[in-house]
């Protein structure tokens, strides 16, 4: 009935370390400007999902497939690191957990959001210097603060610069872990509130790892459970929060306090 | 008439694995047909299923057995084995639903929730915008407060914004529950204007209300959940 | 490098003929084709320990060992200048090792070993310019991982190297980098070109003479061949420039050679004068000479 095509097919990825350490079998379809949350306790293999998803490690078997802007399906580990790498900082963006595994600490925050230009072939300072002033408005940082380091930011503000450096070449896939982890509850809110107007901005997909369940529904609109490596549960969010089938999605959802 | 939901057998059981497993039968083998235009109310005691009823509807509830047929795009899909992506696409153009209680990020301001159904289909935010100004104005939501977020607000003037939201769209079937629960006479006679309106306009209403005069002023059908049985005309025990 | 080195005889006791062993200058020498093969590319080799700290040019002197022969001229400079000490005891560290012609004229050296300058006068084809390199990676600043920017050069993934570029124009307005700028050789590798000022990377490009290029400590070699592409890299509306002075030389009168500001006496006093000793003294005499001759056709006049 939908004609769109999906974005991202996943076919049977497994990336085990030991048994039931990682992921195994996990198959699902990713929509354009979809919102898709992992969820799970912590050792569900959901980070481990997330760094094969996201081209980084490469899966024991299983293939992640690509429509790219030229609508060719890429076979992602069939891709040379090359074109990997260039798809990374092109067409995807990676959100880590912790900024400073995601930003360059020793360089200006003006610096970090036109690395993917550069790297990408723009050679003119000036559209660069522009493009990095109208990003960090975008993600709402203090524009005096451009050419200081992210070092001297606030933990929320490093992950709004971290985003601002993802989404400086409109990628159309990003992967987030924990993005609203270790930051404090207002903070928390307000970079919910900017993720969700930039993904329906930017029309983008979304794959976010969580353990809130609090963040998966007010951002993600289908949800994926995990346990010990395996999908056990999928569906829409608040059908899954709402009436979750498993016993572990019942564990979890009833474990949630609630203020 | 057309028919805009065509239900079959559904029935909807809980099972409460982390507590001993216990069955929770809530719906059983229930027929229903919605039609175009018309307002059908869901009626039953507490506990009868109405609202477990509304919310397969949505889809937000799994049914257990049976099919829940919704005309999507001039065809009819089974919610119960239609996948996530088509789901998705049913929400965003077929079925609105006004839910009891208003869930959205603490910090977003109550213009953007009103506004969010059509930015997230793609129209364009000053025409959004300027439908989630008309609405908020009819329910008398006061212009200060429109820039805040909504959680700061009263039971009734957060039930408005809900209301506002779930009405900013024409959607082809409307799902209410109680959406005139925590509203005074005045607010609750606009609300009846506002679902009049949307039934001229050929959407099909499925509501749940509590307020006997909201149900004598609306309804075209009784539904009796407990009784699984629809009556062609208000009548009320 | 003009004949076949395995037959040296060593010229003074117990030392091999320029003190490496003849392994260890093959070993250097199928690096050295190695690197000349890539250019730019930088090529790890079992660097010796030398009898001279790190930092004093280590690198430099297995080139040079590895690479002279009899009938070579060597000339040594130490930031332009011949007669500074580092100059100086390699010069006779060389000398004494292999009895080789030295030489303090850039025409007249087969061989110039460098600490961060390129000689003012052109080289030529025949000629091997050697640069002592302290670090010789040029994304080190921004990567500390050896194992990544191994990867970034094999994968050409250089956008980083503008990112310090940036931070200069960011910070003072220009590009603010005045030594060690980082260039592109033959349109593939990134290379350090030592810590030699902006001023010489344009002489760089399409050179006449072979540049090799050696790190004692990080243990790399690398080269430019001869006629090879160099570019420094920049930004479209903040173009490579080179350095320039309002000054000119205090002894030669030269305006377009590389000047070092010099206090020359207690008062303070400074003057700039031309960091190549050579290519001063070359000047002054080509002065005399033209005094002389312009004296001799006065003389002539009369």
């Amino acid at each position: 009935m939908t004609t769109s095509q999906p974005l991202l097919q996943v076919n049977q990825l497994t990336k085990l370390y030991a048994p039931g350490k990682g992921c195994e079998d996990i198959s699902f379809d990713l929509y354009p400007g979809e919102v898709l949350g992992i969820v799970g306790e912590s050792g569900s293999g959901k980070s481990t999902l997330l760094t094969s998803l996201s081209a980084r490690l490469a899966p024991n078997s299983g293939d992640v497939l690509y429509l790219n802007r030229e609508n060719n399906w890429l076979n992602l580990y069939e891709l040379s690191e090359t074109d990997r790498r260039y798809l990374l900082r092109t067409e995807w963006g990676v959100v880590h957990q912790h900024a400073r595994d995601g930003l360059r600490m020793g360089v200006s925050a003006g610096a970090n959001i036109g690395e993917r230009l550069m790297a990408v072939g723009e050679r003119h300072y000036g559209k660069i210097r522009s493009k990095g002033l109208q990003w960090m408005e975008d993600v709402e940082l203090d524009v005096s603060r451009i050419d200081d380091k992210p070092s001297t930011y606030s933990g929320g503000m490093q992950q709004r610069l971290q985003i601002a450096r993802n989404l400086v070449t409109h990628p159309r896939v990003v992967f987030m872990d924990e993005p609203t982890g270790g930051l404090d509850v207002s903070v928390q809110a307000r970079l919910l509130d900017l993720l969700r107007t930039l993904v329906t901005e930017m029309n983008l997909a979304v794959i976010i790892v969580t353990h809130d369940l609090a963040v998966a529904r007010l951002l993600a609109q289908r949800l994926i459970v995990m346990r010990h490596g395996k999908i056990v549960e999928t569906g829409l969010t608040d059908q899954v929060l709402d009436d979750p089938q498993h016993e572990y999605t019942q564990l979890l959802v009833s474990s949630v306090l609630t203020p | 008439m057309t028919s805009m939901i065509h239900i079959e057998g559904l029935s909807k059981t809980f099972t409460l694995h982390n507590q001993g497993g216990i069955q929770l039968p809530i719906l059983d083998n229930i027929h229903l047909e919605v039609f175009a235009g018309k307002c059908t109310v869901l009626f039953g005691e507490s506990g009868s299923g109405k609202s477990t009823l509304l919310r397969s509807l949505y889809a937000n509830y799994l049914p257990s057995s049976g099919a829940i047929h919704v005309r999507h795009n001039g065809e009819m899909i089974d919610l119960a084995c239609a996948t996530s992506h088509q789901l998705l696409e049913v929400r965003r153009q077929t079925i609105g639903y006004v839910s009891q209680f208003l869930r959205v990020i603490p910090r977003v301001s109550t213009l953007d929730v009103v506004k969010q159904p059509l930015r997230d289909r793609g129209i364009e935010n000053d025409e959004a915008e300027s439908k989630a100004v008309e609405l908020l104005t009819r329910l008398n939501i006061p212009e200060r407060l429109w820039s805040l977020a909504p959680s700061t607000f009263s039971g009734g003037e957060q039930q408005r914004v809900n209301i506002a939201r779930g009405f900013i769209q024409d959607y082809p079937i409307l799902l209410l529950d109680e959406p005139t629960a925590s509203l005074d006479q005045k607010n609750t006679q606009i609300v009846i204007e506002l679902i009049q309106e949307t039934l001229a306009k050929n959407t099909a209403v499925v509501g749940i209300f509590h307020d006997a005069d909201v149900r004598e002023a609306l309804a075209d059908h009784v539904f009796d959940v407990s009784a699984n049985h629809l009556q062609p005309k208000v009548k009320i025990a | 490098m003009n004949q076949n080195t395995a037959t040296l005889e060593p010229i003074k006791d117990g030392y091999n003929f320029a003190y490496l062993d003849e392994q260890t200058k093959r070993m250097i020498r199928r690096a050295l084709l190695k690197a000349v093969a890539i250019p730019g590319y930088q090529v790890p080799f079992g660097g010796r320990e030398m009898p001279m700290p790190y930092g004093w040019g280590t690198g430099g002197v297995q080139l040079t060992a590895a690479v002279i022969g009899e009938s070579d001229t060597l000339k040594v400079i130490d930031q332009g200048a011949d007669d500074t000490t580092n100059a100086v005891s390699i010069r006779s560290f060389f000398k004494q090792l292999t009895g080789v012609k030295t030489t303090e004229s850039t025409s007249a050296a087969s061989i110039i070993q460098t600490r961060h300058r390129i000689p003012e006068t052109p080289l030529q084809a025949d000629q091997i310019l050697v640069y002592q390199v302290p670090i010789p990676e040029p994304l080190r600043f921004i990567e500390p991982s050896e194992v990544e920017t191994r990867k970034m050069h094999a994968l050409k993934d250089y956008g980083v190297m503008h990112v310090k570029l940036y931070e200069d124009i960011a910070h003072f307005g220009y590009i603010a980098t005045t030594y060690a700028y980082p260039v592109r050789v033959n349109d593939r590798f990134i290379m350090d070109p030592s810590p030699i000022p902006k001023f010489d990377n344009p002489k760089m490009h399409q050179m006449r003479a072979l540049q090799l290029f050696g790190a004692g400590r990080e243990k790399r070699i690398y080269a430019v061949p001869p006629y090879t592409n160099v570019s420094s890299l920049d930004f479209e509306d903040h173009p490579f420039e080179i350095q320039a002075w309002e000054e000119s030389c205090a002894i030669c009168g030269s305006k377009d050679s590389f000047l070092d500001e010099v206090i020359i006496d207690d008062q303070g006093t400074r003057n700039f004068l031309c960091s190549d000793t050579d290519y001063c003294q070359q000047q002054v005499a080509k002065q005399a000479e033209k005094e002389e001759q312009a004296a001799e056709g006065e003389q002539d006049d009369n």
